[in-house]
């Protein structure tokens, strides 16, 4: 990884347009993400933000396109749901289609707070817990890129806090390129070192974080961040 | 803990008639509830036939069903006829399920399959295998190779329907996630489709391993000089009604026992399901 040159972009678009039966749902988009830079996409339902991501996926089957897509080959998705198949293993499911992966998954499961866990099915886990689980597995194959749709979404608040923390603690050690999609303006601010907004298909904001590494809510600058972001989805409050 | 109290009050109230609910479900099982009733079947005969109710010509009485079931292996008559039964039964059924396995992939995984198998079967699911026995007869004459054909082509029917169904309801959000992880056709099979589809197939099992058995009855009574159905065939010929019962007890028997085997391995099989009714 080292050895090679560093490419300038993981992610780079030019006027990306893609259409359901003749609308628009995507167009003019403008995206670059740097190696290891952690990029947070915002808008509200309907804005276009999972046929981004599934753009960028290559999981857009007989979506209307154009524009030029640049994504590395090794990327991952975390869905929503964690997607675990049921009748494989904790294990199994991390290591799936990888052959010789079980101690490079035993170590990426420990990692994720889940040792000991390995022989599991998915039903005995928590919604937190199989979210690790789905993260172990985008992790263990790693990526240069990250994508992410809205995978703290179906999480309970206590769970997401813990699960922000660990995202973050293993974007650091890994450094991925990351896109998580979400509608959470406090996790967008929290984890990413940019944030974009994407309204009717267009992207109308694209803001550096200037936080430190220590994201603390109660900063009269996250809150600036907050409420600016938030007016910018069209939520103001006066 | 005053709260508690009141709780208690409140549920102790109802034993008041006019304030008990109206009970819609069935309510708790009754022990042995499932033998209750063939219990009952087996006292009403023998009491038809001890109090001489019931012509012995009509229905002999259940110990002299006992009596020739004891004299039929003693003799090893029965052991014979079943021996040979059991092995045209699990003849067909082995072929007949790796055929409507190898169909239900083809035609579950490839539209072009199901363009050329998925109207064939519905069709042969729609015509009863009696009425195919005489042009199998015809086309594979009397012997082995005609029953075992016509306990394959009953066998394949479930088999194929309820595995292409299930391969059908995979759900697609797995066959995304297959495809971002890049795996291989061969690896999405091994991994996704076939694990996925394996209740379905065990249900398609069950039906099947019953249907053996029916189909049986229908080839062997047809034509054939061995086997439980000819067992049967021969006693109605001679009038000679505790054989017949033998004969369908041993079919019963059998049904509920393969039955059973069957649920087993399914349980097994499908061992990741069952912590989920825990």
């Amino acid at each position: 990884m080292a050895s090679n040159a560093v490419p300038l972009k993981a992610v780079c678009t030019r006027d990306l347009y893609r259409g359901f039966a003749g609308r628009s749902v995507l167009s003019g988009i403008d995206i670059n993400i740097a190696p290891g830079e952690f990029v947070a996409l915002l808008g509200r339902s309907g804005s276009g933000k999972s046929t981004l991501l599934k753009a960028l996926a290559s999981l857009d089957h007989g979506v209307a396109g154009s524009g030029a897509l640049h994504v590395p080959d090794n990327l991952s998705v975390v869905f929503q749901d964690a997607r675990l198949l049921p009748w494989r293993n904790v294990l199994q499911n991390v290591t799936l289609g990888l052959t010789g992966a079980d101690a490079a998954g035993r170590v990426i499961l420990a990692e994720v707070g889940l040792q000991g866990r390995e022989s599991a099915w998915p039903v005995e886990l928590s919604g937190g817990e199989q979210q690790r689980v789905a993260l172990a597995r985008s992790l263990v194959r790693e990526p240069e890129l990250l994508l992410a749709d809205e995978p703290f979404g179906a999480l309970d608040a206590l769970t997401r806090i813990r699960m922000h923390a660990l995202l973050r603690e293993l974007c650091v050690r890994r450094r991925p390129s990351v896109l998580l999609v979400t509608h959470d303006v406090d996790e967008a601010i929290t984890l990413a070192d940019r944030v974009l907004v994407l309204e009717d298909g267009r992207l109308i904001e694209d803001l550096t974080i200037d936080l430190g590494p220590e994201r603390d809510h109660g900063t009269p600058r996250f809150g600036e961040i907050r409420r600016h972001l938030l007016a910018r989805l069209g939520v103001g409050f006066h | 803990m005053t709260v508690l109290s009141t709780k208690t009050f409140i549920r102790t109230k109802p034993a008041q008639p006019q304030r008990r609910r109206r009970r819609l479900g069935p309510g708790p099982a009754i022990p042995f509830g499932l033998q209750l009733g063939p219990a009952l079947l087996l006292i009403l005969w023998a009491a038809g036939s001890g109090l001489g109710l019931i012509d012995p010509r009509i229905l002999s009485a259940p110990w002299t069903v006992i009596a020739t079931f004891g004299q039929l292996i003693a003799d090893g008559r029965l052991q014979d006829h079943l021996g040979t039964s059991t092995l045209r039964a699990a003849s067909g059924l082995a072929i007949g399920l790796v055929i409507g396995t190898v169909l239900a992939i083809v035609s579950g995984l490839s539209r072009f399959g199901e363009a050329i198998i998925d109207g064939p079967v519905q069709i042969k699911r729609a015509v009863p295998t009696l009425a195919l026995i005489p042009l199998l007869m015809l086309w594979f004459g009397i012997g082995e190779q005609m029953k075992i054909i016509t306990i394959t082509l009953a066998v394949i029917v479930p088999i194929y329907i309820h595995t292409h169904n299930a391969l059908r309801s995979i759900d697609a959000r797995y066959v995304e996630l297959a495809e971002t992880l890049d795996l291989t056709r061969w690896a999405f099979l091994r991994e996704v489709v076939l694990p996925g589809a394996l209740p379905g197939f065990m249900l398609g099992l069950r039906f099947a391993v019953t249907l053996a058995w029916v189909s049986l009855v229908v080839v062997e009574q047809v034509n054939a000089t061995s086997g439980l159905g000819y067992m049967i065939g021969l006693a109605r010929t001679y009038g000679q009604t505790e054989v017949i019962i033998v004969g369908v007890v041993v079919y019963a028997v059998l049904g509920l026992m393969s039955d059973a085997a069957v649920r087993l391995v399914e349980r097994r099989a499908l061992s990741w399901r069952r912590t989920l009714s825990h």
